[in-house]
């Protein structure tokens, strides 16, 4: 393919990514580096809001924000260096909490509390979900013909259901005397309160993610087991390989560059875990970094928000996502290396 | 034959409601309102578009589209709904209209009270009013000879009663779920005790004996709450209510008359509307109004018809027609039991929501915050100490604190 035809062809594609990702992101990563705030002035105010019979009023010094001649709020930028990431980081109070070994003092600092979930989240769902994938595959694989439409059709089921949707149901099960915790308390014959602490709550975001993750892990691997080798396995069989020999020595290997393929797309998602903050309302026991940018972009009901800190932490998830894949990667970049 | 005269019978219907019989006059000018969704919200607008041309958007989301949509010139909406925290950043920008000349002109049936006045001039007409005051079941209270309770020490002494008697597990709801909810809990406590929340140039002054109090005060009532509290909302409280599972409850007055709704609740009758508990200082709760608001970016012909609409949405029609949907302010409107809570909040000295900018941060600072006490993460001083650095961060951020 010549120069000009590769271009033509690709370049839609690149353009489109320049303008959704590209410039976005570095519009980001600058506003991390700057602050925007209107410039206010302290006026007296007398307001007066409804009782029941009168009025009452209030005199009192108010923050106002000035405007120009248009009607608009004057604003200032200013370049402020990393202080938004100071700000989310706090790594003053972090440190002192780390050098006393006092870890319940950091984890209730807002970025590290959100970094210890986000981390245990995503290391604990990885291997749980390449295990159940390759378990349904597995399954699918050696489902009779004839019921292996509907099979993968209903342990498709979980990854099309709509996340938020997904998580409400889960919330909605186990919440109060939801069915499931009612049924539980039943056999168990005792008071549960699976949202009353963290553990709990951490326990049902990460069996939902496996749920909701591993068809998609599955239908990957179950494409990946058409194309084992069937020679090396009847070569096996014949050696008497037993049904665990060959999965370890001949299947797993084979399936090695998918293995890698859906780890580093799981890294990526959970990474980014948000759908179950909101869904479980777990705010007040569990956060994520993803939920932590958006809480920082929610205004309140005066309207302020805090885009810098937004931004900076934002931008701190990215460059955890990019730590996390650099083990996967390296691995890939090796083989690829390697097969030449 | 059937299927004719069920179609018949829904164009007949149509045709009768959308007749606007109900407005005085027909607007011909295109307008649009953009408030939150709840059912007194639902009553005001549907009585707004009978008087046609005139179309309604109830969000929940109102608060993070409103300043946007109202700094758009021209406006993308010409009436809004506000409370008395979301009519700040509107007031911050100038995009809402002084309402004087317009009152003046068409603003006979108002009440004075109605009239939301910032530096002497209209800027709000207030419609209803909302707190969150006491509702307990006085069946339950009743039968073990308890009296109403007056302050939060009589609330705690009923429930200890109450779960001793095994009448109930768990005797207190509370909206205690993280993030504005709770930070509202706060608030009505901190007050409630007296406190007050800013310093000078915006500091925050939270971290006292009547911080300490009021959340010493918050985690004595978790005792006898249901353990999942802080996921629990007000419409879970109003459930949880109407479900008989709880006694008593700081509830939401926009939320009393579901407790007499026979199709979802077990308790009609059974739940009385009481005054806020005292504080060490007024009653723990804080007043609130919704209300409407025009926007500066429009003709003054536009803002007239508007005017006009918005009116008719709150007339004593509509008043009268929703009597118990809310505490409305109107010479329409027949104080009944259900409003008998928040009214004796107010007589007891209940402060308004001190709405301001600095307010709305701490307000978020407070929510987020909270629960590490509740949880036993951290003592009440470190709590307070954490939120006021929070609000210092953010209030720097948006330009509140000089550096």
């Amino acid at each position: 393919m010549n120069f000009r035809t590769f271009a033509t062809f690709v370049g839609p594609s690149v353009f489109m990514m320049l303008l959704f990702i590209a410039f976005p992101l570095v519009s980001v990563f600058k506003q991390s580096f700057y602050i925007t705030q209107p410039i206010y002035e302290t006026v007296e105010t007398e307001t007066c809001t409804p009782g029941f019979l009168t009025q009452t009023c209030v005199t009192e010094q108010v923050s106002q924000p000035k405007l120009d001649d248009d009607g608009k709020i004057i604003t200032r930028t200013d370049f402020v260096g990393l202080q938004s990431y100071r700000n989310v980081l706090e790594p003053e109070r972090a440190w002192r909490a780390i050098s006393d070994g006092n870890w319940n003092v950091l984890s209730t600092i807002n970025f590290w509390k959100a970094l210890r979930f986000t981390l245990t989240f995503t290391l604990i769902t990885l291997p749980l979900v390449v295990v159940c994938g390759l378990g349904i595959a597995i399954l699918i694989n050696n489902a009779a013909r004839s019921i292996r439409g509907p099979v993968i059709f209903v342990s498709l089921l979980p990854f099309i259901i709509t996340p938020v949707i997904g998580v409400l149901s889960i919330n909605w099960l186990f919440r109060g005397d939801g069915i499931l915790t009612a049924m539980m308390e039943w056999w168990l014959n005792r008071d549960i309160a699976l949202f009353a602490q963290a553990w709990t709550i951490e326990v049902l975001m990460m069996l939902y993610r496996v749920w909701h993750v591993a068809p998609f892990a599955a239908i990957i691997f179950y494409a990946g087991l058409q194309t084992v080798n069937q020679d090396s396995l009847e070569s096996a069989v014949i050696d008497g390989a037993t049904r665990w020999q060959r999965l370890k020595y001949i299947v797993i290997p084979h399936l090695m560059p998918l293995i890698i393929f859906v780890s580093m797309i799981h890294l990526m998602d959970s990474y980014r875990v948000f759908e179950e903050i909101v869904g479980f309302s777990s705010q007040g026991y569990v956060i994520s970094l993803q939920w932590l940018t958006f809480d920082y972009l929610t205004p309140d009901q005066a309207g302020n928000r805090s885009i810098s800190r937004a931004s900076a932490n934002s931008m701190l998830t990215m460059i955890g996502v990019v730590i996390l894949l650099i083990f996967p990667l390296r691995r890939t970049w090796r083989d690829h290396k390697g097969g030449h | 034959m059937k299927l004719r005269s069920i179609l018949m019978a829904g164009a007949m219907s149509i045709a009768a409601s959308g007749a606007w019989a109900a407005c005085s006059f027909e607007n011909d000018v295109p307008l649009k309102s953009l408030s939150a969704g709840f059912e007194a919200w639902k009553a005001v607008t549907d009585a707004m578009a009978e008087c046609g041309n005139f179309s309604a958007s109830l969000d929940q989301e109102f608060r993070e589209k409103q300043p946007e949509a109202f700094a758009a010139d021209p406006a993308l909406y010409q009436i809004g709904g506000v409370s008395n925290a979301t009519l700040v950043p509107l007031l911050n920008a100038g995009s809402v209209r002084p309402l004087d000349d317009l009152v003046e002109k068409y603003g006979q049936n108002l009440l004075p009270n109605q009239l939301i006045k910032v530096d002497g001039k209209v800027m709000a007409v207030a419609m209803m009013v909302n707190a969150q005051h006491l509702m307990y079941r006085n069946d339950v209270l009743a039968d073990l000879g308890i009296d109403e309770p007056k302050t939060y020490g009589d609330v705690l002494a009923a429930a200890a009663q109450i779960k001793e008697a095994g009448v109930m597990d768990y005797p207190i709801g509370g909206t205690f779920k993280t993030g504005w909810n709770l930070g509202q809990e706060f608030i009505n406590m901190y007050l409630g005790e007296g406190g007050s929340f800013f310093g000078d140039g915006n500091m925050p002054a939270i971290n006292n004996d009547q911080g300490v109090a009021a959340l010493e005060m918050m985690k004595a009532m978790t005792e006898f709450m249901d353990p999942e509290y802080l996921v629990s909302d007000s419409t879970y409280v109003q459930q949880q209510f109407q479900q008989g599972k709880i006694a008593m409850a700081n509830l939401w007055a926009s939320r009393a008359a579901a407790m007499n709704d026979e199709a979802e609740s077990q308790v009609v009758g059974k739940v009385t509307m009481a005054a806020a508990p005292m504080g060490s200082a007024v009653p723990a709760t804080t007043i609130w109004w919704d209300g409407i608001v025009l926007a500066t970016n429009m003709s003054d012909e536009e803002a007239d018809a508007a005017f006009r609409v918005a009116l008719e949405g709150m007339d004593a029609d509509t008043v009268s027609a929703n009597n118990d949907v809310a505490v409305w302010l109107s010479t329409a409107y027949t104080p009944g039991d259900l409003a008998a809570g928040a009214a004796a909040s107010a007589e007891g000295g209940a402060k308004a929501y001190p709405a301001s900018g600095p307010m709305g941060i701490m307000h978020t600072s407070l929510g987020n915050g909270l629960a590490d006490y509740l949880t036993g993460a951290k003592d009440a001083q470190t709590t307070l100490a954490d939120i006021e650095a929070d609000y210092i961060t953010a209030a720097k951020e948006a330009g509140l604190i000089s550096n």
